[in-house]
């Protein structure tokens, strides 16, 4: 907040990346114009630096460092029963299958009810996540070579569909993948996706997602970044929800070494829903961001997030979240908390929680806390013979429970407490 | 119940309406030209007969600013400040002192009459020879650049605190201010102070020494007068060993119509046990209902708790000025520190205002409360932005905030924008915000009993501000309702 702070950007990562583009406008799929366009604006102004409001906790410099590899022709070096993750309980459930950014046939299931196609093949950026609004996802717009384009036709049920990104080195040369996804759900359709984001080694997955939900669609979206502790998970989300559609999704963090998440949910019709709740579990020196921005457009909608972060070692968590008010969405009720367990002298939360009113008929709250864990609940458990460690474990696991409940499909819900279990097998 | 007769009494009293304290003075002044460069850095040292280090210490902190770029991530939108099309020094001509209040320029006793200054207390602050101070409380005013007199400092200096203008301390006390000054709030702190550095004129000096109580409040007028003349005051209170003091500071500005900027800076200083309760009741004139003229006020406001259970109390009520750039803060490095931050933010018509706190926690079992009230109305837009910050020495740092805002009318914003920043396992840190509207069952129930809109609007926008309300002194405390009743017009209805 002290200090003037210098408009001027600094040198940036993104010349890699733009050498990249530049040895391979000819094979990328699509149209060139839209790509040229995004090329500009990263030779023009880099990759987002901690000078900028919105980036002030999370430095980008550590993907300079790294010398991410051309660009894949086909997935290599895959063993797919050990690389991808556990998905017990998912038997018979549909699913699109991405190695190192590529779609598997031969891994996945399409579903029934959904018509999916490919990006590859069709290409189609969308309207909402704009190049010039966000570097990320001019990033993505100059270099996605794949991607699921999903859609679920009016008043259908498509049940639940899995999304798995798997990536991995190529034999310990780093690479890099711009996944680009788009859902769809006509007027009443209905969707469960539940996307995985898991590998092995050092690479950058750099997904944006575009969801449009029409009247009365309901999406639930259960996401789980485990990446490789070597990796660079940067994924942007842009939902517009229209007049009683409801969007609700869950994150849970726990991989990579540093991590982005930026959420853009707009309420563009009366009577929306948007629930953003995400946990991080990090340890060792993760860095994770979660970024979210709630914009209400239209009157009597309803927005609730809840953020948890569970801090070992030397890592750091990061929550940035807005929820802005615009002067026609009245009777807006906006909800935001965030709290943080810090299980080490050397973690660090940061959390910037804002809210931006212009309307007067609203009821906006938010709150966080920081702690340790309650000493009086503590030593409630080891009066009771229940050895140190465990009572800690326990008390955690009761801290995430709160907003792992909001998970209510019972197969998603089931894999993340598995998730959570095998983290605690790690002694912090 | 007295509080609400006297809301009562306001919301009466509210009838004139239009902005009560814009009178100007017309007394002679000397100016210096227009523009900012070394040689009016040069030339306000040279007026105050400054010594060559501080000289030296203003062209460094002016060499900085011109480096330096004017900060942009405040919730603020005016048009680009040109610093070279304001006086940076202005004071009243100096005559020998009147004989009696009638040789006093009727001007500048009308002025104290507005501002509600006793009678007893005018003739002193007119600098009428042989006259002494008996009321309770020492008054500083500073009328434009320059501290027109001090009054009961004689009953001060007989507890040994010293309570006088700045320019006056570097001469009488120099190893005091060139020990202090700057040490909260560095000359290259940001681009406002930087300036302030520069070219600040007067101000305020209290120092308390161990162990003493001081034995009233102090408190100092700010005015801007004087048409296009930026005010650059410096205060610096020390409070030594197990001192206490509590300052009142309160600003008015006759009404221009071109917006004059105002860059403050306020340091102050506690040592172990030590207490300082600074408040501020800030009306300055907030331009028309179009947002035109009003004033710039950017200022940087800072206290370090140095010693071990040492405590700095800052109470804000802001009405006043067309923009707001405002961070009352603390710097907890004693151990067992406290930081208290209470701010009632009212903006209406056109007005503009981005303020908070920072708590930075350095020191173990540190403390700090913020308790902010955001106010907005008209087409005005409001912002909470404040810092926490633990570092990780600070073991048991404790920090609570709450953070509420009222809209009224649609036209209007709210926001809030807080950091949290925790590096420390053992800390705890709690933040809560709101925002809502004037219920319509409230309304209704005052409106039912007889009471316009405007004044239960008045009524309930003074319950909202109680917590903050009843931290001021009790004669600010009065003021300040009434100030929020009259701000509060022409916004309902």
């Amino acid at each position: 907040m002290s200090g003037a702070v210098s408009l001027v950007p600094a040198a940036s990562p993104a010349d890699g990346f733009l050498s990249r583009y530049e040895g391979l406008t000819q094979r990328l799929p699509g149209m060139a114009e839209p790509r040229r366009a995004a090329a500009d604006i990263l030779r023009r102004r880099g990759l987002p630096h901690v000078r900028e409001e919105g980036w002030r906790y999370t430095n980008l410099a550590a993907l300079a460092d790294v010398r991410f590899h051309e660009p894949l022709t086909e997935a290599s070096g895959f063993v797919p029963d050990t690389d991808l993750p556990d998905l017990d309980g998912f038997d018979g459930v549909p699913r699109l299958v991405f190695l190192q950014g590529r779609f598997s046939a031969a891994e996945s299931v399409l579903p029934d009810a959904a018509i999916v196609r490919s990006f590859a093949a069709s290409a189609e950026f969308g309207v909402l996540p704009q190049p010039e609004r966000d570097r990320l996802v001019a990033l993505n717009t100059m270099l996605a070579e794949d991607g699921a384009i999903i859609e679920v036709p009016e008043d259908t049920d498509a049940g639940t569909l899995l999304l798995v990104s798997a990536g991995r080195d190529i034999h310990g040369t780093p690479i890099a993948f711009h996944p680009r996804h788009t859902l769809r759900l006509a007027r009443g359709a209905r969707l469960t996706v539940v996307e995985i984001h898991c590998g092995d080694g050092q690479y950058l997955n750099n997904p944006v997602t575009e969801i449009t939900l029409a009247l009365h669609a309901r999406l639930t979206h259960v996401r789980l970044q485990n990446e490789s502790p070597e990796a660079f998970h940067l994924a942007t989300i842009y939902a517009d929800v229209a007049a009683d559609a409801s969007y609700d999704s869950f994150t849970l963090s726990t991989g990579a070494r540093l991590a982005r998440v930026d959420v853009h949910a707009r309420l563009a019709g009366a009577q929306g829903h948007v629930a953003i709740n995400a946990a991080q579990l990090l340890r060792g020196r993760q860095h994770s961001d979660f970024a979210t921005v709630v914009d209400h457009d239209a009157p009597g909608c309803a927005s609730r997030q809840t953020i948890k972060h569970v801090l070992a070692d030397h890592a750091r968590g990061v929550f940035q979240g807005k929820i802005e008010v615009a002067q026609a969405a009245q009777k807006t009720d906006g909800y935001q908390m965030n709290q943080a367990l810090l299980l080490s002298p050397d973690a660090e939360i940061d959390c910037k929680p804002q809210l931006e009113i212009f309307a007067d008929d609203v009821k906006c709250s938010h709150g966080a806390t920081v702690g340790d864990l309650d000493p009086d609940q503590f030593f409630y458990l080891i009066s009771r013979g229940i050895p140190r460690e465990e009572a800690r474990a326990m008390l955690v696991r009761a801290f995430l429970g709160e907003v792992l409940d909001m998970v209510e499909d019972e197969r998603a819900r089931a894999m993340l407490d598995r998730v959570v279990d095998a983290w605690w097998t790690v002694p912090v | 119940m007295p509080a609400i007769a006297e809301t009562l009494n306001t919301v009466q009293s509210v009838a004139d309406s239009g902005y009560k304290w814009g009178f100007e003075t017309d007394i002679e002044m000397d100016f210096a030209p227009k523009g900012l460069n070394t040689d009016i850095v040069r030339l306000i040292s040279e007026r105050k007969g400054e010594p060559a280090w501080l000289l030296e210490w203003r062209l460094r902190a002016y060499a900085a600013w011109l480096e330096m770029e004017e900060p942009v991530w405040a919730l603020l939108n005016f048009p680009k400040i040109d610093y070279q099309d304001s006086y940076y020094y202005a004071a009243p001509k100096k005559k020998a002192g009147p004989q009696s209040l009638d040789e006093v320029d009727p001007e500048l006793l009308r002025m104290y009459e507005k501002l509600g200054i006793p009678v007893s207390e005018r003739a002193i602050l007119a600098g009428v020879e042989g006259t002494q101070a008996r009321a309770p409380m020492a008054v500083d005013a500073v009328f434009d650049s320059v501290s027109v007199a001090t009054t009961f400092r004689s009953t001060l200096a007989k507890s040994g605190v010293i309570f006088c203008p700045i320019s006056e301390a570097v001469r009488d006390y120099p190893e005091l201010v060139r020990k202090y000054l700057g040490s909260v709030v560095p000359p290259t702190d940001n681009y406002f102070a930087a300036l302030n550095s520069a070219v600040f004129t007067d101000g305020s000096f209290v120092f308390i020494p161990k162990g003493v109580a001081c034995p009233m409040e102090l408190s100092t007028y700010f005015r801007i007068n004087a048409k296009n003349t930026g005010q650059f005051e410096r205060t610096l209170i020390v409070a030594e060993e197990g001192a206490s003091v509590s300052y009142l500071e309160g600003c008015t500005a006759p009404m221009r119509d071109e917006n004059q900027l105002h860059a403050a800076v306020v340091e102050l200083v506690a040592l172990d046990d030590a207490k300082i309760k600074y408040s501020t009741v800030q009306n300055w004139y907030p331009g028309d209902a179009n947002g035109r003229g009003g004033i710039y006020n950017f200022v940087t406001k800072r206290g370090a708790c140095r010693g071990a259970r040492s405590k700095i109390s800052w109470t804000q009520v802001e009405t006043g000025s067309a923009i707001t750039w405002k961070y009352p803060s603390c710097v907890l490095q004693g151990e067992g520190s406290v930081g208290e931050f209470y701010s009632v933010a009212l903006t209406n018509n056109m007005q503009q205002a981005d303020t908070g706190t920072k708590m930075i926690h350095i020191g173990r079992n540190t403390t700090s409360t913020i308790v902010s009230k955001g106010i907005s109305a008209g087409r005005s837009n409001n912002t909470y932005r404040g810092l926490v910050r633990i570092l990780p020495r600070a073991s048991g740092a404790r920090n609570h905030t709450q953070c509420d805002s009222l809209l009224i009318g649609d036209q209007c914003g709210a926001h809030t924008v807080p950091y949290i920043e925790c590096r420390n396992a053992g800390a705890k840190v709690e933040h809560e915000a709101t925002t809502s509207k004037i219920a319509e069952d409230q309304l209704f129930y005052c409106r039912q009993r007889g009471l316009s809109e405007e004044e239960a609007v008045g009524m309930i926008v003074n319950g909202f501000c109680r917590e903050v309300l009843k931290e001021l002194p009790m004669e600010f405390a009065v003021e300040a309702q009434k100030l929020l009743a009259v701000s509060l017009e022409g916004s309902v209805g």
